[in-house]
């Protein structure tokens, strides 16, 4: 207790009327509320944490319980005959584990082959939506006529709710009546037959491009606020010296933008890699195999089976694998950093 | 400064009060409010061309339920691609409905999750008795052998619709009775960017009513005698390829149809870009886009030969609603009152005419109303022809399974890969390999 010991005459009721006061570091004159509450110092230190407790109980309760709940369900045999008393379930052990990480038997087999999906449709998802981002940022940079309608109009793919966007994209998509093969076939003849874009191979693609459709405004947005905060005068040394503008991206830009990029991509990666809502609109709950993004194989693979043990066992290898690449990633970008 | 340290902790306990009453709130029922008139919430399943369509039908009647009973039916109509998912939430969540709308086929799956209250003898007694429905409409409320998870609410059975004009013009006098006819007629009317036969190939459950249709003809069920899933029999493997093939093969499917899953079959057939339709009681959807009831015919769904009979004589799936109590229900006998007025005679009149559909009671059945051709059609088949879907356990999973499989094949046929049966087979492969192990 770092509180001093205060003499008893010099106690927390008030001295005697005329009495002069004793020089005192504190402020005189505590109420009863006050007498039983720690002293200052300790109160400023314990009010700021007491003041997050509501936020950290139902971040708790919103994020980690069901975290756990999950974790428990996934070393449970938890099928439809326990859904409505799940902990009657009878413990599975590592049995859904083995069930799905075993690549040589079809659930873990097609586990797999969609971890590959996801994986590749996110690396190129990602890539293409920085890339997007990036080069509409840097063109944005200067003051031009209609730059502030532009900037508007290319947020809009984020603004818009998921649903209406994936919809409408999947209407366009329709192989008979949709807009893409109306450009491709009827106007361009780019193609011999009129192809399938939400069914078959080319599903991929589709997905693609509706999620780098949808992403790459984020970039934009989080690249265009980083670029304000170079300094011009940097450019103009950098133009004295006789840089040309791909100099000074690389040599300015770029390295400026660092910090931002570091957390952009991260998250980028993230929402990707666990994007529901695009391939769960676009082609429903039975999504085409070369479009068949991991977190809609969980989702399929829990309702089809109605095996929620299983299901929940995928999701948490998902997980662990989002944070060994997220503190290989944060690790390796920030180490980079300090020796830059 | 006095007053922030007093405020401080005080916000600090009104807000942990507020956040540990929020979260404790989770005991109220969803069904009867305390105190106020007795209140029952029923999920309806989408019957009519749309959810505020099923609306309009079906408040009236529970006005007329509140006026009799006094007990208030709160009403929200699910649309199908929700129901499944959401009664297994409320299964696993205890919150749910009062009463609700399953797809008949779903009887056996829901049975197994304990969700639904069972209708024991006494449960029949208080809805007027277990003789008052047809019977194979019975058939498919559940497991043989356990009183049933549900109660029969409306019946609906597969119909062969084709449109008349086509048949003429393509000089075929009679609507196919054999598939080798329907194959037949379908080359003579595919031309011009027309087609014989409307499928919808990205839709699973349709995939799979029709794969189990065809299965029962070539002597397949698609689970053993002890109810475990026997996807690749030779007789599965032929069913399945020969609706596939009507694509890959017989070219007398648009490949458009592989993505089909929002009932755009019913939209090329009124429209006349196909001349033939296998459909559910589509009469309401098919005047919805514009085609007078004379403008098709209804015909028996083709068997493999004229004269079928016994066991393989199958050409439809006991189709259709049925009506289920949850078993978490606050409130049981309002629950039943309701199951009774439902499936009482003259809401049965009322409801099936409305949605053009069989009531699945005798009495209403009976009613000259549904004496219309197509309905006769479909009563007959219900009455001599119709298999229910399996009833077992893992039922609802085979759906999505074999009929996922059925959509991949029909995404093969449309890319113009070849459909064998050694593809065939492999996919029904994988279908069964998702089943549950037990």
């Amino acid at each position: 207790m770092a509180r001093p010991a205060l003499p008893a005459q010099h106690g927390p009721t008030a001295p005697p009327l005329g009495a002069p006061r004793p020089p005192q570091k504190r402020a005189p004159g505590r109420s009863p509320l006050a007498r039983i509450l720690p002293p200052a110092r300790l109160r400023r230190a314990w009010l700021p944490y007491a003041l997050l407790l509501p936020a950290l109980a139902l971040e708790l309760l919103v994020h980690l319980v069901p975290m756990l709940v999950g974790i428990a369900m996934s070393f449970r045999q938890l099928t439809q005959f326990f859904i409505g008393n799940w902990s009657a379930a009878p413990w599975a052990g590592l049995d859904n584990y083995r069930l799905v990480v075993d690549v040589h038997a079809p659930v873990g087999a097609d586990l797999l082959a969609s971890f590959a999906v996801t994986c590749r449709f996110t690396l190129l998802s990602v890539g293409l939506s920085w890339l997007l981002g990036t080069g509409a940022a840097l063109l944005m940079q200067d003051a031009f006529r209609g730059r502030g309608l532009l900037r508007t109009v290319f947020l809009v793919p984020y603004a818009l709710p998921v649903y209406a966007a994936v919809i409408t994209w999947a209407f366009m998509f329709q192989r008979d009546t949709g807009m893409v093969n109306h450009l491709l076939h009827d106007q361009l003849h780019l193609t011999g037959e009129r192809p399938f874009w939400l069914i078959g191979d080319n599903s991929f693609a589709a997905l693609v491009t509706v999620s780098v459709w949808r992403q790459w405004p984020f970039a934009f947005l989080c690249l265009t606020a980083g670029l304000q905060n170079i300094p011009r005068e940097l450019y103009e040394a950098a133009a004295m010296d006789g840089a040309g503008v791909l100099r000074q991206i690389r040599s300015i830009t770029l390295p400026s933008l660092r910090p931002v990029n570091q957390v952009l991509v991260l998250v980028l990666f993230l929402w990707t890699f666990n994007d529901f809502n695009t391939p769960y609109v676009l082609f429903g709950r039975a999504a085409p195999r070369a479009a068949d993004l991991v977190s809609v194989h969980i989702y399929q693979s829990s309702f089809v089976t109605w095996n929620f043990g299983s299901g929940s066992a995928m999701s948490v290898l998902l997980l662990l694998f989002l944070l060994v690449v997220t503190v290989l990633y944060l690790a390796v970008t920030s180490s980079r950093r300090k020796d830059a | 400064m006095r007053t922030t340290r007093i405020t401080a902790p005080a916000a600090l306990a009104a807000v942990l009060l507020v956040c540990t009453t929020a979260c404790g709130g989770g005991s109220s029922t969803g069904g009867s409010a305390q105190g106020g008139p007795e209140e029952l919430t029923y999920w309806a399943s989408n019957q009519g061309s749309s959810l505020e369509a099923d609306q309009q039908v079906l408040t009236p009647e529970l006005k007329k339920f509140q006026q009799q009973t006094g007990i208030k039916v709160k009403l929200e109509v699910v649309p199908w691609s929700d129901l499944l998912n959401r009664i297994l939430a409320a299964a696993a969540s205890g919150q749910g409905p009062d009463v609700l709308n399953i797809g008949n086929t779903w009887s056996s799956s829901l049975q197994a999750t304990g969700a639904l209250r069972p209708f024991d003898a006494k449960a029949f007694e208080a809805i007027g008795g277990k003789d008052r429905f047809v019977a194979s409409a019975i058939g498919a409320t559940g497991a043989q052998g356990k009183d049933p998870a549900a109660v029969p609410l409306y019946s609906l059975a597969y119909g062969l619709y084709y449109n008349k004009k086509m048949f003429a013009d393509a000089g075929i006098a009679e609507p196919p009775a054999t598939w080798d006819e329907l194959v037949a007629d379908g080359k003579m009317l595919t031309k011009d960017g027309r087609y014989g036969l409307a499928v919808e190939g990205g839709n699973p459950s349709e995939n799979v009513h029709h794969a189990f249709v065809l299965g029962k003809q070539h002597g397949a069920d698609f689970f053993d005698a002890a109810g475990k899933p026997d996807f690749t029999t030779p007789g599965a493997v032929a069913a399945v390829k020969q609706y596939v093939d009507f694509m890959a093969a017989d070219r007398i499917v648009a490949p458009g149809s592989a993505e089909y899953a929002a009932n755009q079959a019913v939209t090329d057939f009124a429209t006349g870009k196909a001349a033939m339709l296998l459909w559910q009681a589509a009469g309401s959807s098919l005047k919805s886009h514009g085609m007078k009831p004379g403008d098709y015919g209804v015909a028996r769904v083709p068997m493999r030969t004229k004269d079928a009979t016994g066991p393989t004589a199958v050409n439809s799936m006991v189709a259709g609603i049925n009506l289920a109590v949850f078993n978490k229900t606050a409130n049981a006998d309002g629950a039943l009152k309701f199951v009774k007025f439902m499936t009482g005679d003259d809401e049965q009149r009322i409801l099936n005419a409305a949605y053009g559909s069989l009531p699945p009671t005798k009495a209403a059945q009976s009613d000259p109303a549904f004496a219309t051709p197509d309905l006769k059609v479909l009563a007959d088949a219900l009455a001599h022809t119709a298999a229910p879907l399996p009833q077992v356990a893992d039922e609802s999973q085979f759906e999505t399974a074999v009929g996922t499989a059925v959509k991949d094949l029909f995404a093969d046929a449309a890319a113009g890969r070849p459909v064998t049966t050694d593809s065939v087979r492999t996919a029904l492969q994988k279908a069964q390999q998702q089943m549950p192990a037990s």
